[in-house]
């Protein structure tokens, strides 16, 4: 500095580099803050409100209560328990008007017509028994909690309300080590992965972009939505009186949901300590204005863009997944079939983790999509408990019409209480769908990372399922 | 809202610009000969794009999902006797940031030196808004601010006194409702204003900084006036600077911040007796 007038760029650089130490890390954010505050002052001087009632208010009184310190996390789980348990309550009846019709009438009816064009044996037990019952589960299980739950949700979001959460989480991804954007992306997980992970594109940082792509998973999407409330409507909702059964449920599948934000938040910040380090950018984020929500349009879009999407790409997988298990069942080596040599295969690890062999078939078929599983895991009960009591023939799902016949059903192929926790968790945590997997592949170009992407849930997942079993079994037996 | 465009102080005379319709010359994509660039920056969802198209005639369409708009789009008119070309440039909430969207339009600000950066703003929302206004204004003076979507801001009841935020601001202020193109003849005349240099900004200062900030950002900018005497924002370089940006360090490392001034000497184009008015 001595002499200025022999400047070189090193040298201001180097100054530069000298100085940074004395302002201080937190110089950035000051600077962000001195803008604003001009900014606030400079608007506040040029606006005026003549007399008419603004708008404004209300948005930001309802902005200080759903984003409050105290009050926007409560808010937030009771919002969701309301919602699942509109779910839940609401799901159970067309549920099982479905399947009496998918199952009740129009199956016998098929049957007949097959058995009376002569139909070989295995034709009718390929596309009646494996294809048409594995597609009507799907519908009859999925169809009716998806026709409840995406129209809400997308009214929420029209609302405007699913910025506010991601501005309630936005501090809490910062002190993971995350990108405060992050919180958006893990909203669309919600939806589904994929999306979730192409909406990372906002993230610009592409270390926070990978951590928000790996822990996108943890995000439940609508695949998995369908299982968890069926599990939790059938097994929770079972221990406690029939008029509670419903809200219960719906905390259970509340809790699964909170704890796969817990898992992101501990997922990214294990993350970002070690692989992944790094500093952590600001960002500002708009809050939109509340709006009130299009109820018709919502419920157009939510059922064209969400609910027919997902239940097509369900009967899509399930179909073929339907022949698949139907042939896995039919074909017998030595005379077992291939089904239940898988299934005897992975019985033992399944029983290890608190599962059973049969939950972990499913899961194999169910790759390309989380949605069937449950009509795998169906299926594969029957096919393996002999099918006591519920239709004739190996590899078939009959007239299961309530969820008292599919909880005996699932009692016969010997679940319990732990066997149901830990399905919800491991369906919580375990690697994502290929489509997902494909999409980070596409979206980071890194297959190292797609590898890490898919494998890490897949490994937590079975730690955790092994641990609830272990520390489950001790209880039990103290108890 | 006619009496809020009405505030410009010029008369309504046969001779003004404003009152000529056959002035705007829409020329679409063909932009050869410019002799003006235009900046359109601003914020996500306040009518950027719908105010690029009224200047230029285009149809470019907009995508609302932040970071999918990446690129720039260009357009141009002729307006008086000279002809603009008009950059829309990704919205962002700040320049600050590391973001892809906000360097291409903190890049295109700085090193594309455009002779006039609108800086459109969403009249309902102006606190927010302005953060980014003042930040371009610490890069350069030569600046208009679009207050678009008055209607909408008057409909939630808010007004907004144009006059004391050009005089805060230090900058023309001129309201619109891009959608029906009203107040796009004001808007035009402010560009040509600034463009020719019959109106300049002042350039914005932070001010309430911390003492140990302010003497690092004064040194700093003593030294980059030294190295590059006419650099007109040596103490928004300082701060960059200051904030680790490896993109300005970049610049001063392969002398692509040093080429600005020189620039400034070196035109040939019919706008540089405009510039050196400016520069005088």
């Amino acid at each position: 500095m001595s002499d200025q007038h022999d400047i070189t760029p090193e040298q201001l650089l180097k100054e530069a580099q000298d100085l940074r130490w004395e302002v201080g890390g937190d110089f950035h954010e000051k600077l962000m803050e001195t803008i604003y505050t001009d900014a606030a002052k400079i608007a506040e001087r040029a606006i005026t409100r003549p007399g008419e009632k603004s708008n404004f208010d209300l948005d930001r009184a309802i902005d200080s209560v759903v984003t409050s310190r105290v009050w926007g996390f409560p808010i937030m789980v009771l919002l969701f328990t309301f919602i699942f348990w509109l779910t839940i309550s609401g799901a159970n009846y067309p549920s099982k008007l479905i399947s009496d019709v998918l199952l009740g009438t129009v199956r016998p009816f098929l049957k007949t017509l097959a058995a009376n064009l002569n139909i070989p044996w295995w034709i009718d037990g390929l596309v009646i028994d494996g294809m048409y019952l594995s597609t009507a589960w799907v519908i009859s299980v999925m169809l009716p909690p998806m026709a409840i739950f995406f129209p809400l949700f997308t009214l929420l979001e029209d609302f405007g309300y699913l910025p506010r959460l991601a501005f309630n989480f936005d501090n809490i991804f910062k002190r993971a080590g995350a990108h405060g954007k992050q919180a958006l992306s893990m909203m669309m997980g919600f939806g589904c992965n994929a999306a979730g992970i192409i909406a990372t594109r906002i993230i610009d940082s592409p270390r926070e972009r990978l951590i928000a792509m790996i822990t996108n998973n943890f995000a439940l999407c609508n695949g998995r939505w369908p299982t968890q409330i069926l599990i939790a409507t059938l097994f929770i909702g079972a221990l406690v009186p029939a008029h509670i059964a419903g809200l219960i449920s719906a905390l259970a599948v509340v809790g699964i949901a909170v704890l796969g934000v817990l898992l992101t938040f501990v997922v990214s910040w294990a993350l970002s300590r070690t692989v992944l380090k790094g500093e952590v950018s600001t960002f500002s984020l708009e809050l939109p204005p509340y709006r009130p929500p299009r109820i018709l349009q919502t419920l157009y879009t939510s059922i064209i863009d969400r609910t027919i999407y997902v239940l097509w790409r369900a009967i899509v997988f399930a179909m073929p997944a339907g022949a698949v298990i139907w042939l896995s069942a039919n074909i017998k080596i030595a005379g077992i079939s291939i089904a239940e040599y898988l299934v005897n295969f992975l019985n033992p690890v399944g029983i290890l983790i608190g599962l059973n062999g049969v939950i972990l078939v499913a899961y194999i078929i169910a790759i390309p999509a989380n949605e069937i599983v449950i009509p795998t895991v169906l299926m594969l009960t029957v096919l393996i408990t002999g099918a006591k009591g519920f239709g004739s023939g190996s590899g078939v799902i009959f007239e299961i019409q309530s969820n008292t016949e599919m909880l005996s059903l699932f009692n016969a192929g010997g679940w319990t209480l732990l066997t149901a926790v830990n399905l919800m968790l491991f369906s919580l945590i375990h690697n994502p769908c290929s489509t997902t997997i494909y999409t980070m592949y596409k979206e980071s170009g890194s297959l190292k990372w797609t590898i890490v992407g898919a494998l890490l849930p897949l490994g937590m997942g079975i730690v955790v399922t092994f641990f609830v079993a272990q520390i489950w079994r001790l209880v039990a037996n103290i108890v | 809202m006619n009496d809020q465009m009405k505030i410009k102080p010029t008369a309504p005379c046969a001779t003004c610009p404003v009152h000529n319709a056959a002035n705007l010359k829409r020329l679409g994509v063909d932009m050869e000969n410019w002799d003006f660039v235009v900046a359109l920056a601003g914020n996500p969802n306040v009518g950027k794009s719908t105010v690029f198209n009224a200047l230029t005639g285009l149809h470019q369409h907009t995508g609302n999902w932040p970071g999918k708009t990446v690129t720039r789009a260009e357009g141009g008119f002729e307006y008086g006797d000279y002809r603009y070309k008009v950059v829309d440039l990704p919205g962002t909430y700040s320049l600050l940031a590391t973001s892809l969207d906000e360097e291409v339009a903190r890049d295109f600000i700085l090193f594309g030196q455009p002779d006039v950066t609108i800086v459109v703003v969403d009249a309902s929302r102006l606190e927010r808004n302005l953060n980014l206004a003042l930040q371009v204004l610490g890069i350069t003076n030569r600046m208009v601010v679009c207050l678009n979507l008055v209607d909408e801001a008057k409909r939630h009841g808010i007004e907004v006194d144009q006059r004391r935020l050009a005089r805060d601001l230090g900058v023309p202020v001129v309201p619109t409702v891009a959608r029906y193109d009203k107040g796009i003849d004001d808007l035009l005349e402010a560009i040509s204003e600034v463009a020719t240099g019959k109106v300049l900004g002042k350039q914005y200062r932070i001010k309430n900084m911390p003492p140990r900030l302010k003497n690092a950002v004064e040194q700093l900018a003593g030294m980059i006036t030294t190295l590059y005497p006419g650099l007109p924002n040596a103490r928004w370089v300082a701060l960059r600077l200051l904030d680790g940006d490896e993109r300005i360090s970049e610049a001063i490392r392969n002398g692509e911040l040093g080429d600005l001034t020189k620039g400034m000497e070196e035109f040939s184009e019919p706008n540089l007796e405009a510039r050196m008015e400016v520069h005088a």
